[in-house]
């Protein structure tokens, strides 16, 4: 799987997570949630999701990697190929 | 005027803030329960198929974002389109009032089991995966979620809290809210009852079993209390929120009163996990009037809890009969047209009725082809409604599963 078919499910899965908020303009280096109104439980909520609809699991020392965009899909590449 | 000092403040109703089968505001309710319109229609219940209910279709994203949605419930999101209804229709500035002093205080049937099923059955199309079970089963299913939820939506820092009294939940949130005033706790109080049944196949499957389960070929007549074919309760979703405060409060904003609450009381059967008590109905009643200090003769309108049980109806008829042994009182029920609206119920039913103090109509109550000989009385009103010279008073019956009674009388300001 791309790095783009990765951002991809990331962005997807953000956008029914936080379905008020607008993605079109997000600065993949920045960090998430000074961007979004995202909390803790909406990144459990990602966590969930990635087990869910992708079953890639996201060990609680690893959430900072879900800082941005950009670290996200560096992460979690290896985990869908 | 009332007896005594039982109640330290007048308490009355300044705003009105509901969804229902048949409008999602008191206008549009109470027209057509006036034309006798059914809001019934038939739905898919899971692993049940079609089966009549009450459903509404507010729009949920007025007054709460996606994601509160998301994370909130429909009994939650119901409640939270009523309270904000009602505090609109009240005139009630939040920006201007110590939100420490407004509390929400809401009555339910139950809770918690549209969430339990759905994780329950994601599980099973999931290997039995307890991994994948929500974060959010357990704000979702703490028993105070859907007050929660308005207090969150609305910046309220006051207490909230709901009422767990079956289906006298609608009465109970309301006389929770009056008890909040009186006691000093708050000022203004977003008082009543929600429902979120519909969305759960359980409580279908439930009366299903107990074979009260209501049904009829045209699903727009499977509600039909009192009617001698009845079988059965149609479960509906719904709410009713009040905005209430004391008459002086009231008075000194300038608000426009809709009715003031004069008497009310509650109490238990101690006989039966469901099957009603007219002995204690009949208490609970005579209490309520004793209270306002009124007698039965002055009360224009009794609308019965009739939920379209063989047994309920029966009951409720007696005991009814007994107290309102007079010609002035008419007697109607709103669960033809909405179903049983659960913990919305009492409150929900009462707002259809209080409009008769301006309008001097009197809705019916619908779907009875045939009345059922043990359940004729003087003075129903059904199928047709009818016009009085005026309308003061009003009771209004709520009960439940375990033996709960509950009525609340309104007057005329």
């Amino acid at each position: 799987m791309t790095t783009e078919n990765v951002k991809e499910i990331v962005l997807d899965i953000i956008a029914d997570v936080a379905p008020d908020e607008e993605l079109d303009g997000l600065n993949p280096a920045e960090s998430l949630r000074e961007q979004l109104d995202l909390d803790s439980m909406d990144f459990l909520d990602i966590v969930m999701e990635l087990r869910k609809r992708h079953k890639v699991e996201v060990p609680s020392e690893d959430y900072p990697h879900l800082a941005t965009l950009n670290s996200c899909v560096e992460y979690l590449t290896p985990k869908f190929a | 005027m009332l007896k005594g000092t039982w109640m330290n403040k007048r308490i009355v109703i300044t705003g009105i803030g509901l969804t229902s089968p048949i409008g999602n505001n008191l206008t549009e309710m109470r027209k057509n329960l006036i034309d006798g319109k059914s809001g019934i229609k038939s739905t898919e219940i899971r692993y049940m198929g079609e089966k009549p209910a009450g459903l509404c279709d507010f729009d949920e994203f007025k007054y709460q974002k996606k994601k509160t949605r998301r994370r909130g419930t429909r009994a939650g999101s119901i409640a939270i389109y009523c309270a904000n209804e009602a505090v609109l229709d009240a005139g009630l500035n939040l920006e201007e009032i110590d939100k420490n002093k407004i509390g929400v205080f809401l009555g339910l049937t139950e809770h918690g089991n549209v969430e339990t099923e759905e994780e329950i059955f994601q599980m099973h199309e999931n290997d039995l995966n307890y991994n994948l079970w929500s974060i959010h089963h357990n704000p979702r299913t703490v028993a105070n979620a859907p007050a929660g939820e308005v207090t969150l939506n609305l910046g309220i820092t006051g207490p909230h809290f709901t009422v767990g009294a079956a289906c006298a939940g609608g009465n109970m949130g309301l006389i929770q809210g009056i008890q909040q005033i009186q006691l000093g706790e708050v000022d203004y109080a977003l008082c009543g009852g929600v429902s979120e049944s519909p969305q759960t196949f359980g409580i279908f499957a439930a009366f299903n079993a107990q074979g009260a389960l209501g049904s009829h070929d045209d699903v727009t007549k499977a509600s039909r209390p009192l009617c001698k074919t009845r079988n059965g309760i149609v479960i509906a979703e719904g709410g009713c929120v009040y905005h209430i405060e004391s008459l002086e409060s009231a008075e000194k904003r300038g608000a426009k009163i809709y009715a003031e609450v004069i008497g009310y009381a509650y109490n238990s059967d101690a006989s039966d996990f469901v099957l009603p008590n007219a002995q204690r109905q009949i208490e609970c009643m005579h209490k309520a009037i004793d209270r306002a200090g009124i007698t039965a003769e002055n009360i224009d309108i009794v609308n019965l809890h009739a939920t379209g049980t063989v047994m309920g109806d029966i009951n409720e008829v007696k005991a009814v009969r007994e107290v309102f042994n007079n010609q002035n009182t008419y007697v109607n029920f709103t669960k033809g047209h909405i179903g049983h609206s659960m913990g919305a119920a009492g409150a929900l039913e009462l707002a259809g009725n209080i409009p008769s103090f301006e309008d001097g109509f009197i809705h019916p109550g619908i779907n009875v082809e045939e009345i059922d000989p043990e359940c004729a009385m003087d003075n129903l009103v059904i199928n047709k409604a009818i016009e009085t010279n005026t309308v003061n008073i009003i009771l209004n019956n709520s009960f439940g599963m375990l033996g709960i009674n509950s009525s609340v009388i309104v007057r005329k300001v």
